[in-house]
């Protein structure tokens, strides 16, 4: 058949995976079916040929086993040393991960891969298991050659059980084995290694040696080889399906299936996940593993609710989905969901029910069945398992009744207000009796159970039911005052009543509890929302991280507080005040970590899991912007599969939160810098050019005087040294004017203010740009007392100086140019006016802009800095400045000057 | 044959200024020594005996002001600083120091040459040598404490007059505030430059044309304020 195309998204997957890949080291996997085959002695082979060939490899950690073959191996590999470490009154040798982490091999050999390090130990291991501390070898790009035994994959554990009798403990999740880059499988036949086992050759552990008897059984061997074997074909198969499809060869790829497993809180539940997973292997499928809460399972024992958990991070940790649904009737629930998800295929285990409870309820089987249409539905057989409690029937029975819940002794006031409710009823219905039926005495008493069933649940509705009946027999039924039954039908009317009532006091409850688990749901979801809009209203990260914290230590109901990195990447404490619900003395190393590595730790988490509190990384789309650590005051607030989820969803919403206000600052910092850019770019445009024209008339002019002066005459030379001077002039004043601006932007202008008279001024400000103004007529208009001003009065001058220039540069000479000072309440109201051409078109505030030139370009010289100059210094003196047409034509430039009172000059004498 | 009008120590770091400063000095008829730094200056206006120093503030090794406290510890040669725009507080500071005028560059040599002339008469007879001073006019006689105007006599107040006197007796210089106020008003209103403000104002009215532009009692913005006669 054709190549049909690889479908991109997939394709762009693999991609990204492959980049992950090239930066991360290298896990090459000796693989065995059990001890002995000789693993760790391939392992060592190798890697002398490595070295011989020049590689850089170091041996992290190998247990010879007392084997002295594997000791003559070791030799000539450099070793690192043990770490030592102190558990429970013994001296362990270990590997030591952080020498490992500084030394930084290009191969570095770690043997058995599923071991667990001594939790307890002191020092603390970092990570729970060896495949972790080799999984942070990996991610630092070292890598890592290792050994592991069918027995140790975690979804292989229950058959290696089934065939041997014996359940490691230790075991490898099945992502650590399927994502090593190479799997190297040492086979030894069955009658070889018993051989071995009887020289002596095989290392066995003192504690496990009867154990180990049992395990090395022929029968055993064989069956553990042959799963050996088809695990590592199975990985063959799927490195030759990634190669098709990479190929675009899509022949075989499942067209997208999709598993889900019901599992329940029976003993079933392990194996039936155990199960999914390798029914999702072998599909090539997604598969969620789906746990509904029915009111009955929420008044489970304690232990049966701890093993719902273990089951559901079980799944989890095998690559499901945990989902957990709550809902009336398991099977209709499972059928919805299933039906929502385009689930293709159902598992269940057995039904377990007994057959009288059956005629009563339907199954979860049947209903789904009736629920789903084209899902198959897989029902999985089980072997016998063992049940740890004595009497099931029992413990269910009170656990149904509510009496195994905390808080039964708050169930007594329940069945007091029953024995009320049936007295009140009785008397109600013994005044009523002689007008009504006696079926309607049997109404009324129905309602009292239904009153009861609302209030206060089932057990006393039941308790209730029965009084009632017994009431109702009593006094109401012939023969009065007595239990006797004269009618025989009586009998029938009785065993409905109590059906009736059961039936209600059921349902009742039922409704009432799940309103309370939809309840407790809502609230959840309510928090979330609530702290989700906090955050998107608050600006900055400390009041973000204080918002934060105050949410989520009441969802929780911990203490929480959020880190955040340094400029240098570490992690310190907040500074500033804590909150009632923050927390004090989180652990800065494990915050450390979770920061670096990007991953959760502490309670919970697979790393240094003997932590008090969980630490989640705040991750931002390019890097992790803190860390939220949360100290619970109820471990199982964090343990439940869903409450670990609303936390993690938590952090994602306060790590949103957190980037949005990073992003904010960048993007405000990164339109000062335009603007800047922009401004820069104008000035140095603007200045270039009329720097350049004067200098070219003066080195033009000045060349002239100097290679041709002899020959020109006393007057040209005489021009020619006036248009050096004028020109120099110019640019005096422009670069005058750059740098006064400059100044001012920077802030380096402190005012130089004193007392100064505004005539005095305008007098200076006149005499100095007599020449300039000599072309226009220059009249000025100042009232004979004005009060005194306190100004810089240089700055003043100079804003007086760009007005009148700029009137007189931009009139036609011989017009007539006015100076004005008007007293006003509390200032000074200075005016340039001028009868020339007026305002260009626009608005007059943009004048003042800087760069800002009348008319583009041309004749008019200036870098367009005058004006705004003019503005800055008014507004450094607490006035304003604004430009208008006057009404007899022409412009009016306009400032104002705050007047302060002046002290008193003593009369003299 | 140029008879020298006198010696002048030029005491600036820039060559092309100096360069062009010894052109137009030496055209006018003044024999110029030039030092190119501050301590050179300090012992050349020594071991020199100039009449007239020229000192820029900008130098590079000691502060132009240092220079002029060094000078008028032992001369009371005139001293002419030479300084850049906007820099009214360390014009004033020289001439607190002891200078007795100032020239902004870029300057036009005209301007330089007018107060070179200003400062060498000075130091040879302060004021204007005459009792009577003639600005315009007005005819000011300091030692009778007459002044009038077109023939008719205009009034001065005492502290009217005292302002005057002491501003002619620094005709053609500038004088800064805090001399002015020291010398008319005492040491302690030294700080109290609205005094100057009004009686200048008052002055102005009644002996210039046009008060708001003043031919003679003349603005230095920043710094003080300059008396100048007809000759100039």
């Amino acid at each position: 058949m054709s190549a049909v195309r690889p479908d991109p998204d997939a394709l762009l997957a693999r991609v990204q995976r492959e980049e992950a890949k090239a930066k991360r080291g290298k896990l090459k996997v000796f693989f065995g079916a059990t001890a002995g085959v000789g693993k760790t002695y391939a392992m060592l082979e190798d890697a002398r040929a490595l070295k011989a060939r020049g590689v850089d490899v170091v041996v992290g950690y190998v247990e010879p086993h007392g084997r002295a073959e594997t000791e003559a191996l070791l030799e000539g590999l450099e070793r690192l040393p043990y770490r030592h470490i102190a558990y429970r009154g013994a001296a362990l040798r270990d590997f030591d991960l952080d020498a490992a982490l500084a030394r930084k091999p290009q191969i570095l050999l770690v043997d058995e891969l599923a071991h667990s390090n001594p939790l307890e130990g002191e020092p603390r291991p970092r990570h729970a298991k060896r495949w972790q501390d080799v999984e942070e070898l990996l991610e630092a790009g070292i890598t890592v050659h290792t050994t592991v035994n069918v027995q140790h994959v975690e979804s292989l554990n229950d058959i290696v059980a089934g065939i041997t009798g014996v359940r490691m403990q230790e075991t490898v999740p099945d992502s650590v084995f399927e994502r090593a880059d190479e799997v190297v499988m040492i086979d030894t036949p069955p009658d070889v290694l018993l051989e071995r086992l009887q020289a002596g050759k095989v290392y066995i552990p003192e504690q496990a040696r009867n154990a180990i008897e049992n395990f090395f059984r022929k029968g055993n061997l064989i069956a553990l080889r042959e799963l050996a074997l088809r695990t590592t074909a199975d990985r063959v198969d799927a490195a030759m399906r990634e190669y098709r499809e990479g190929q675009g060869i899509r022949a075989t790829w499942a067209a997208g299936e999709r598993l889900l497993v019901a599992i329940g809180p029976d003993e079933q539940g392990e194996r039936l996940v155990r199960a999914g997973k390798r029914m999702a292997t072998a599909l090539h499928a997604d598969w969620i593993v789906v746990y509904v809460e029915t009111p009955e399972l929420l008044r489970l024992s304690d232990e049966k609710r701890n093993r719902r958990i273990a089951l559901l991070r079980l799944a989890e940790s095998l690559g499901a989905e945990a989902v957990t649904l709550g809902g009336s009737s398991a099977g209709a629930e499972i059928a919805n969901y299933a039906q929502e998800r385009n689930v293709t295929r159902i598992v269940i285990g057995r039904p377990r029910r007994p057959l009288w409870r059956r005629l009563f309820q339907p199954s979860t089987y049947g209903e789904l069945v009736a629920g789903t249409k084209g899902i198959d539905i897989l029902v999985v057989g089980g072997g016998d398992e063992a049940s740890a409690l004595r009497n099931p029937f029992l413990a269910r029975s009170r656990a149904y009744l509510g009496a195994a819940h905390p808080g039964t002794k708050r169930r007594w006031p329940g069945y007091a207000w029953g024995v009320a409710a049936t007295a009140l009823w009785t008397g109600l219905g013994a005044l009523i009796s002689p007008h009504f039926e006696l079926v309607n005495i049997a109404m009324v008493y129905l309602l009292a159970v239904v009153l009861v069933a609302v209030r206060f649940g089932r057990g006393p509705a039941i308790a209730t039911s029965f009084l009632a009946l017994a009431a109702f027999d009593f006094f109401f039924v012939p023969p009065l005052l007595s239990f006797a039954v004269s009618d025989v039908q009586y009998l029938i009317t009785f065993a409905i009543m109590l059906t009736v009532a059961l039936i209600i006091s059921n349902l009742t409850a039922s409704v009432r509890l799940q309103a309370n688990v939809a309840g407790q749901r809502e609230r959840r979801t309510a928090m979330l929302y609530a702290m989700t809009r906090e955050l998107a209203a608050t600006r900055g990260q400390e009041p973000m991280a204080r918002a934060a914290v105050r949410h989520v230590s009441e969802v929780f109901e911990s203490q929480a507080v959020v880190l955040f990195p340094d400029a240098a990447g570490r992690i310190r404490h907040p500074r500033g005040a804590s909150t009632p619900g923050s927390l004090r003395g989180a652990d800065l190393a494990v915050a450390q970590w979770v920061q670096d590595h990007g991953e959760p730790a502490g309670l919970g988490t697979d790393t240094l899991p003997s932590a008090e509190s969980v630490y989640l990384p705040l991750k931002g789309s390019q890097a992790v912007l803190g860390v939220l650590a949360v100290l619970p005051a109820n471990v199982r607030r964090v343990l439940l599969p869903e409450q670990f989820h609303l936390l993690e969803t938590f952090a994602g919403q306060i790590a949103i939160a957190l980037e949005r206000a990073l992003l904010a600052e960048q993007a405000q910092r990164a339109q000062v810098e335009a603007e800047t850019e922009g401004l820069r770019n104008a000035l140095l445009a603007s200045i270039s050019h009329d720097l350049r024209t004067p200098l070219a008339v003066i080195s033009g002019a000045s060349s002239s005087l100097v290679e041709r002066g002899e020959r020109l005459g006393a007057d040209e030379r005489k021009a020619l040294a006036a248009s050096i001077f004028e020109q120099s002039q110019q640019m005096g004043g422009l670069v005058g004017n750059v740098l006064e601006m400059t100044r001012l932007e920077a802030g380096a202008i402190a005012l130089n203010r004193d007392w100064h008279s505004m005539s005095e001024i305008a007098g200076s400000v006149l005499r100095r740009l007599q020449d300039r103004l000599e072309s226009h007529l220059v009249e000025v208009d100042l009232p004979m007392e004005l009060p005194l001003v306190r100004v810089d009065a240089a700055l003043i001058e100079q804003v007086l100086a760009n007005l009148l220039e700029n009137a007189a540069k931009h009139t036609p000479p011989g017009t007539r140019i006015t100076l004005r000072v008007d007293q006003q309440d509390d200032s000074l109201l200075v005016s340039v006016e001028d009868a020339g051409p007026g305002l260009p078109a626009g608005d007059p505030e943009q004048l003042f802009a800087k760069f800002h030139r009348g008319n583009t370009e041309g004749a008019v010289a200036g870098v367009g800095l005058g004006l705004a100059i003019c503005r800055a210094i008014v507004r450094l003196h607490g006035g304003r400045i604004w430009a208008e047409t006057r009404a007899e034509g022409g412009a009016a430039f306009r400032f104002t000057l705050p007047v302060e009172p002046a002290p008193r000059v003593p009369r003299e004498a | 044959m140029t008879e020298t009008r006198g010696t002048i120590l030029v005491v600036e770091d820039e060559p092309e200024i100096r360069r062009f400063l010894r052109t137009s000095l030496a055209t006018e008829g003044y024999r110029v020594v030039e030092a190119g730094s501050g301590a050179r200056g300090a012992i050349d206006a020594g071991s020199q005996k100039p009449d007239l120093a020229i000192v820029d503030l900008g130098l590079p090794d000691i502060d132009g002001v240092d220079v002029i406290r060094r000078i008028r510890a032992w001369s009371p040669m005139p001293i002419l600083v030479l300084s850049a725009r906007a820099q009214e507080r360390s014009k004033v500071e020289a001439l607190d120091a002891g200078a007795d005028d100032y020239v902004t560059k870029p300057f036009g040599v005209g301007e330089l040459l007018a107060r070179v002339r200003v400062a060498l008469r000075h130091a040879t007879r302060p004021g204007s040598g005459k009792p009577v001073l003639k600005l315009g006019k007005v005819s000011a006689d300091l030692e009778k404490h007459v002044v009038k105007r077109d023939g008719a006599e205009v009034h001065l107040t005492a502290l009217e007059f005292r302002l005057l006197a002491c501003l002619a007796k620094h005709l053609g210089m500038v004088v800064t505030h805090r001399q002015l106020l020291r010398e008319v008003w005492g040491p302690s209103h030294v700080e109290h430059t609205h005094y100057l403000r009004i009686y200048m104002k008052q002055l102005r009215e009644k002996l210039e044309d046009d008060p708001v532009q003043p031919r003679h009692l003349l603005t230095e913005t920043g710094v003080g304020y300059r008396l100048v006669a007809e000759e100039d």
